[in-house]
């Protein structure tokens, strides 16, 4: 896979806030069917990055290249048109709006003409319900629903679908599965996989390694806003990373006293800092 | 999906279901002749007036703010219109372009304040509503003297905006029908209602997924600063002169008018029928007391329970529209998600 070129490549990237280094010299790079897992803790620059990777911030230095091109994003809207689509926990989607809504808000389909185009509910519905159904959401069958109806997982699938229904190539997905139950989880990190195998390039932000474990093809760790590890599946154990993402402090001992809270962590290591 | 169920699923079901009890309490408690109720012209004059301010109010509520500078617009577009064509005798084309002018105006500060600030819209508006009310009454006594104007507007005006139909309804009423006609298709049949939800249920998102929320927003603020103003040119030009007082009722009245009528105070769910019906609600009890056996003062209270049980019908049925989830779970097949 190396040798093809990336869809989205990191050079150097620097980001300063005024006299504060928020990034340091990332480098990074994300092939069409592979998903790059961003770990970190709180606090690592993992929202600015994902904010400078969806346009919402310009690097202070270094350059973005998309298939190999430098690209600079003016905005987040202009990200998008490039196809690289942000998926927040819940953003994007709507609560007391009706499934078909949410899908195109911002692209709507019309019918009719000049000042009497209307919004096309039923072509909205039934493009929406077929495309969150294409990615395994079956329980949904009427675009009439709120979103708010709708489980937490089902809401982050009904934002991903949207993303590749309007030909996202690179899908940035920030801690999707962090307010989920493990069946949700589980479920987002399916569609996770779904978008992989349709050829998508997925960022996949988290700081629970074992979800990232579970999709990722490329892991990077992000301490103190630079990569601390960039390393392949399979290199590195589940102990290995926890303990690069506490900022190599061994967790051994640590793990020894609070055993039973391991099980159910959510990656709440102490502060590296 | 039965038909109760999409029914009750939707904005306006509380606010329905309020008008009906009230008109059904008047009728049971209050002795109201219904024929004489529904003949009579003094609520509908009241809705209508309350009902072209409300809409833009509630609006934006949906969108997720407040204008309560409205209360002030209303005496300064009857000022203007009065000040201009009544005291220094200009044509009143001019006058009503003034008192629209003047609305858009304000609505301009307050949408940009709104947009370039972090201050709540509640505050800023609760500002221009101190000072426009600070500019009227110091504007009218700096150019005419007194706080009172004359105007006499030609026929075509009065025709337009200030007649009574039948001797009783008032031509405003015509205005509001048309109006709530416009901004219903507008809001539940165009994009641009699909944004207005959008912005109020959740602005970022909305902002990213490329909607011009700022642009809206000043919209929305123009639009219900101008139909306050309208509401206060159409009073002057009705009634021959302007006064520099009145209009706060409309504040209080035209959010319960919008709360009543399903919108969520936080944005992002509403309906224009809903506002409609609301208005409709707000002006029957209102005057629709004067009809009844009941004494006057009782009115107010009748208001806010109406107004209580109406947030709480409308937290139940969202909840309830929130609920009406898929269900149908498949044997062998992925049951729950």
């Amino acid at each position: 896979m190396s040798d093809k070129t990336p869809v989205l490549e990191m050079r150097s990237v620097d980001k300063s806030f005024g006299p504060i280094d928020v990034l340091h010299e990332i480098s990074l790079r994300v092939h069409p069917g592979e998903v790059l897992c961003l770990l970190g803790d709180n606090g690592a620059g993992k929202s600015t990055l994902i904010k400078t990777l969806s346009g919402v911030h310009k690097p202070t230095r270094g350059e973005i290249l998309m298939d190999g091109e430098p690209v600079v994003f003016e905005s987040p809207r202009d990200a998008q048109g490039r196809g690289i689509a942000t998926v927040h926990q819940f953003g994007g989607t709507y609560p007391l709006m009706s499934i078909g809504r949410n899908f195109f808000v911002g692209a709507e389909p019309t019918k009719g003409w000049g000042p009497f185009k209307v919004f096309d509910r039923k072509t909205a519905n039934e493009t929406a319900v077929k495309a969150v159904r294409e990615f395994g959401i079956t329980r949904i069958e009427d675009g009439d629903r709120l979103v708010g109806g709708l489980s937490g997982g089902e809401r982050q699938s009904l934002a991903i679908a949207r993303a590749v229904h309007f030909g996202a190539r690179v899908l940035i997905l920030d801690e999707p599965t962090a307010a989920l139950g493990v069946k949700q989880a589980a479920h987002v990190l399916r569609i996770v996989n779904e978008a992989k195998k349709r050829g998508l390039a997925v960022i996949f932000i988290t700081h629970q390694v074992m979800h990232a474990m579970t999709v990722g093809d490329h892991f990077a760790v992000l301490i103190r806003g630079a990569v601390a590890a960039d390393f392949r599946k399979g290199e590195k154990t589940r102990e290995e990373i926890t303990d690069l993402m506490a900022g190599g402090e061994t967790m051994a001992d640590l793990e020894a006293q609070i055993e039973g809270y391991m099980e159910t962590h959510e990656g709440h290591v102490p502060q590296a800092n | 999906m039965s038909a109760l169920g999409s029914a009750i699923r939707r904005p306006e079901a509380a606010a329905v279901i309020s008008l009906i009890g009230i008109i059904a309490f008047y009728a049971i408690f209050g002795g109201v002749d219904l024929g004489k109720l529904f003949g009579a012209a003094s609520w509908v004059n009241f809705a209508a007036n309350l009902g072209i301010v409300a809409i833009p109010v509630g609006l934006l509520m949906i969108s997720g703010q407040l204008d309560i500078s409205i209360g002030a617009m209303i005496p300064a577009g009857s000022m203007t219109v009065a000040i201009l064509s009544g005291y220094y005798e200009l044509p009143i084309v001019v006058g009503m372009l003034g008192a629209l002018g003047l609305g858009v105006l304000v609505g301009l500060v307050n949408g940009i304040l709104t947009v370039r600030t972090t201050v709540p819209s509640l505050i800023i508006t609760l500002g221009t509503l101190v000072a426009m009310q600070g500019v009227v009454l110091a504007g009218a006594k700096l150019l005419t003297g007194a706080a009172s104007v004359p105007l006499a507007a030609p026929e075509w005006a009065k025709f337009l905006f200030g007649r009574l139909i039948g001797n009783s309804h008032q031509v405003a009423i015509v205005w509001w029908l048309l109006f709530a006609a416009v901004l219903g298709f507008v809001v539940h049949r165009t994009k641009y209602g699909n944004w207005l939800f959008a912005m109020g249920g959740d602005r970022e998102s909305a902002r990213n997924a490329g909607i011009p929320v700022d642009r809206m927003t000043i919209g929305l603020f123009v639009l219900s600063a101008t139909s306050a103003a309208f509401v206060g040119m159409c009073g002057a030009i009705l009634f021959n002169s302007a006064q520099v007082s009145g209009g706060m009722n409309y504040i209080f009245n035209s959010v319960v008018c919008v709360v009543v009528g399903g919108v969520l105070l936080t944005g992002g769910y509403g309906s224009v029928i809903g506002i409609f019906i609301g208005t409709l609600t707000f002006a029957i009890v209102n005057q629709g007391i004067y009809f009844t056996d009941i004494d006057r003062n009782w009115a107010n209270l009748i208001i806010g329970v109406t107004l209580l049980i109406a947030v709480a019908m409308n937290g139940t049925f969202r909840e309830f529209a929130l609920s009406l989830g898929p269900r149908k779970i498949k044997k062998g097949g992925q049951a729950n998600v």
